[in-house]
């Protein structure tokens, strides 16, 4: 009896066990699925709209053939620089702050937590933050700033990224080791020379992934730039006119009436994607690599 | 001090040339080293400098965090005299059709209800939808995946968490709306329309529904890699010792894995969340952009992050600018707090947990 | 030249652990002095103070005085001076990654400004010529990384950097300790051609390798130091009990 019993159980954990294996592959099977269809529709409806127009004509009035985005891909190009240029440094300064002189203190805990926080507020409050420093007329006591301009969704895109170079940088130069420090040290180089030229060097290939990840991420932002940068249908390289940028560009004319438009904007996802997708794996084959160049 | 260090210490291997001795026995060039290090200084200045500017680039973190918060302060401050907490619960009626209303920038009436209502809403279906998958997800790829698979797999699921929110928005548009159009929603009216939650009177597709599908898979990779985070986290002991008991795979996934790993998986769940709740662009593509609240999950609505994107480069009075700043503030709050709370039960999760990284 | 070092009861702590007590020793210029004793009983922290690197943990503290010469390293000046007179080699060979055999070498007086070519070239050459590893590497000093040594190179390139800088006093902390006997002989040999031009204070757990290369030999135990004399007299006849019992390997 109890043998019977005790068998019958068994059998009912046994197909329990299969039940929910099967659960999980299909679970797999069905995040993979929008993945697939997202890059074939992407590729399917994109490449057949690319054409050398797309990269050297700027858009057309409606309703007339043809026309390119030139105009959105330099402008973004301007924003990303824009970007670049306030993100990556004091993001790297930041990281360099957690990871070389702030271990273990209270002070870098909570900067660390804060930024891993600060990653998390939406894109479209630092949108809003960015209009009300730069954008409101109400401080346009500097000429560049107190309208829609260029810099203002450059800093929008710039204060995005300083968590996330922040945060890879001080995972990097964690993973310099501890020797290659002291070797500095031993030596009686300076401490700034010591960081700068040793361990940040040592783990430049891990943070210039870091930089390209984060540079990745705001590419594809178009929430904080709706009302910074604006948009423009025209050529401008201006930081101190409203500029076009790819992602914005995409947002206009998918919720537009017209086929035309669709066209492109299937075209500048596709050209936007591509761009994505061979940073995020570059960043894997240079982190599968090994962080450090020339480490044993 | 070195004029009679002249004598070079042998090399075993070779004979010194004639060179390397003219080289070896010119102290001139020792005692300049010598004298050029002791006269560099001891740099302390410039360390002390760089050391704050460091300080400053990682202050600077907070300095954001505050300085958002205060623009979004000020900024609302017009809205909030004038509405103070009604903003978010008022409606009132229209005199002409004796409709409730919220929203009606012409009329200078704002009540963020809707919006409020809307981010619930296609948060709370979108984490019921995405948190089962993204756990089966990682359960499968920690615990049952084969070695060759887990790359692959991990690398795809990386993949869609750095799609664009615009290009999932644009792939909603053209093709998820449609599918769901065309077959899901008359399924799911046949199915549940019973409830009253899934009504047929919206041609167009868009709505709560699709927002919140299009919403589970962009939160999706953020959930189940935290989930497989924490999961890896686990100790391997606590598996074998529900496995030495005689359990089967899935016992063993369920008491040895899911139940140690449990908080940090609600910490990866509530982090979803604070990414759906701020969701934009894709939200805003697909929601259908109506300030009013239905029973139906399939009738258009609205989103607190989607009315902003919407209104705020055409509001042209200041309190219609004011009461988006506020909403914006409100959901900067929600998300901070939302994403605090998120970060410190992953952290207490994984921080005992052996580093992976070494 | 190398100078001596006289140092007088110092005192070191690693958080609320005594790790030197009272330590009061003079060690000679121009020789080799060995400090031999367990793990853990405070030899690698004594060389670290002789640098002051010991400090450069938050929670280690420090008291007493150490004179290198005439210049009391913890009154007189700043770590980053006295260090590029104290030259120091580690136990595990730590080649700069980044850097090929030259820049290694040339790393000490090329971080803190020097940039005089033809000088560089000559200080690397001899420092390489110094360190024994000239033949081995002269080919392609600029074109390979450090790391890509084997370790008993890697660790001759860290004594060639450490030289480079020259030092007055050159501290080894267990230097040959993750080498294998060839370049652990190496090592040695090059210990015994240096000890003329420079004051050499080596750490060791391995007592033959302290009975072949140094005159004076320290035990330490406990973080106290037991017994400081010459090395053939403590090797062969110790004063006290507790250095007996290890050199005879009756414990550690």
């Amino acid at each position: 009896m109890v043998k019977q019993k005790t068998s019958a159980q068994t059998r009912i954990r046994a197909v329990t066990d299969h039940a929910v294996t099967g659960l999980a592959i299909a679970a797999t099977v069905l995040v993979i699925a929008p993945l697939v269809a997202i890059f074939v529709y992407l590729i399917l409806r994109g490449a057949s709209s690319l054409n050398l127009d797309f990269f050297t004509k700027i858009p057309k009035p409606v309703g007339e053939k043809g026309g390119g985005m030139a105009n959105a891909i330099v402008g973004s190009g301007i924003l990303l620089a824009v970007a670049s240029a306030i993100g990556v440094p004091i993001g790297i300064g930041g990281g360099i702050f957690l990871a070389e002189f702030g271990r273990g203190t209270r002070l870098a805990n909570s900067i660390r937590f804060t930024a891993d926080v600060l990653n998390g507020v939406p894109s479209i409050v630092m949108g809003v933050a960015a209009y009300a420093l730069i954008v409101s007329p109400h401080i346009s006591f500097l000429p560049m700033l107190g309208h829609f301009s260029a810099l203002s969704g450059g800093v929008a895109l710039g204060i995005m990224m300083i968590p996330t170079v922040c945060r890879t940088t001080e995972e990097m130069l964690l993973m310099v080791p501890h020797a290659i420090r002291e070797a500095a040290l031993g030596l009686g180089v300076p401490n700034w020379r010591s960081v700068l030229s040793i361990t940040v060097k040592t783990a430049s290939p891990g943070i210039i992934t870091g930089c390209m990840l984060a540079f990745a991420r705001v590419a594809g932002e178009t929430a904080p730039l709706i009302f910074t940068a604006l948009g423009n249908s025209f050529w401008s390289t201006s930081l101190n006119e409203p500029i076009a940028a790819l992602p914005l560009q995409i947002y206009v004319y998918a919720i537009s009436p017209y086929d035309e438009w669709h066209r492109l904007a299937w075209a500048g996802a596709l050209v936007l994607i591509v761009l994505i997708v061979l940073a995020v794996s570059l960043v894997r084959y240079v982190t599968s690599r090994g962080v450090l160049k020339g480490a044993s | 001090m070195s004029e009679t260090r002249i004598v070079p210490p042998q090399p075993k291997a070779g004979s010194l040339s004639s060179e390397n001795e003219r080289v070896v026995a010119s102290p001139a060039n020792v005692s300049a080293v010598r004298r050029y290090l002791s006269e560099r200084g001891n740099s302390a200045a410039a360390d002390r400098w760089f050391h704050y500017l460091m300080l400053l680039c990682a202050l600077s973190i907070f300095g954001i965090v505050a300085l958002i918060a205060t623009e979004l302060v000020i900024g609302s401050e017009l809205s909030w005299h004038r509405l103070g907490f009604h903003f978010f619960f008022s409606s009132y009626l229209d005199p002409y059709t004796s409709m409730r209303l919220f929203w009606d920038p012409v009329n200078e009436h704002f009540s963020a209800l809707p919006f409020v209502y809307g981010t619930l809403v296609s948060s709370f279906l979108a984490l019921l939808i995405a948190v089962p998958l993204a756990v089966g997800v990682a359960v499968f790829l920690t615990e049952m995946c084969p070695g060759a698979l887990r790359a692959p797999l991990a690398f795809m699921t990386e993949l869609l968490a750095a799609i664009p929110s615009i290009i999932y928005g644009l792939w909603a548009v053209f093709v998820l709306v449609p599918l769901l159009r065309d077959y899901v929603n008359p399924l799911l009216i046949r199915a549940f329309g019973w409830t009253g939650l899934f009504e047929s009177d919206n041609p167009t597709g868009l709505g709560f529904v699709a927002a919140a599908v299009i919403l589970a898979i962009m939160i999706l990779p953020i959930i189940s890699s935290l989930t497989r985070e924490v999961m890896m986290a686990v100790p391997h002991s606590q598996r074998e010792a529900v496995l030495a008991l005689g359990a089967t795979r899935w016992e063993m996934i369920r008491m040895g894995v899911l139940r140690n790993a449990r908080i940090g998986i609600v910490g990866a769940i509530i982090l979803g969340l604070g990414r759906a709740l701020g969701e934009t662009m894709a939200v805003t593509m697909v929601i259908g952009n109506t300030p009013e609240i239905h029973r139906s999950l399939l009738s258009n609505g609205a989103s607190m992050a989607a009315v902003i994107a919407n209104e705020y480069a055409e509001a042209t009075t200041d309190l219609h600018r004011s009461a988006l700043t506020e909403i914006g503030l409100a959901l900067f709050v929600v998300t901070i707090l939302v994403n605090a709370l998120a970060r410190l039960l992953v952290w207490a999760v994984t921080r005992g947990a052996p580093q992976r990284a070494h | 030249m190398g100078v001596g070092i006289e140092v007088t009861n110092l005192n070191a702590w690693y958080g609320s652990n005594h790790t030197l007590q009272d330590i009061n020793l003079h060690i000679p210029a121009n020789h080799a002095t060995a400090l031999i004793g367990p793990s853990g009983c405070g030899k690698s922290t004594f060389v670290r103070c002789l640098n002051r690197m010991h400090e450069t943990n938050p929670i280690a503290r420090v008291t007493g005085s150490v004179r290198i010469g005439d210049l009391d390293i913890y009154e007189d000046a700043k770590p980053v001076e006295i260090r590029r007179r104290v030259g120091m080699v580690f136990q595990r060979p730590n080649p700069f990654p980044t850097m090929s055999i030259y820049d290694n070498v040339a790393s000490g007086l090329k971080l803190n400004g020097f940039r005089n070519r033809r000088v560089l070239d000559e200080i690397v050459e001899k420092s390489l010529k110094n360190s024994a590893l000239w033949d081995e590497v002269k080919d392609d000093l600029k074109k390979k990384s450090g790391a890509s040594l084997s370790g008993g190179q890697q660790q001759r390139l860290c004594i060639a950097r450490a030289l480079a800088v020259d030092p007055e006093v050159l501290l080894m902390d267990e230097p040959a300790s993750a080498l294998d006997p060839v370049s652990t002989s190496k090592i040695e040999d090059l210990i015994f051609q240096l000890k003329s031009q420079y004051t050499i204070v080596i750490v060791t757990h391995n007592m033959q390798q302290a009975a072949r290369v140094a005159e004076k030999t320290g035990f330490f135990l406990n973080g106290r130091m037991v017994e400081f004399d010459s090395t053939h007299k403590i090797f062969t006849n110790p004063s006290d009990k507790r250095t007996e019992d290890y050199i005879t390997g009756r414990f550690g």
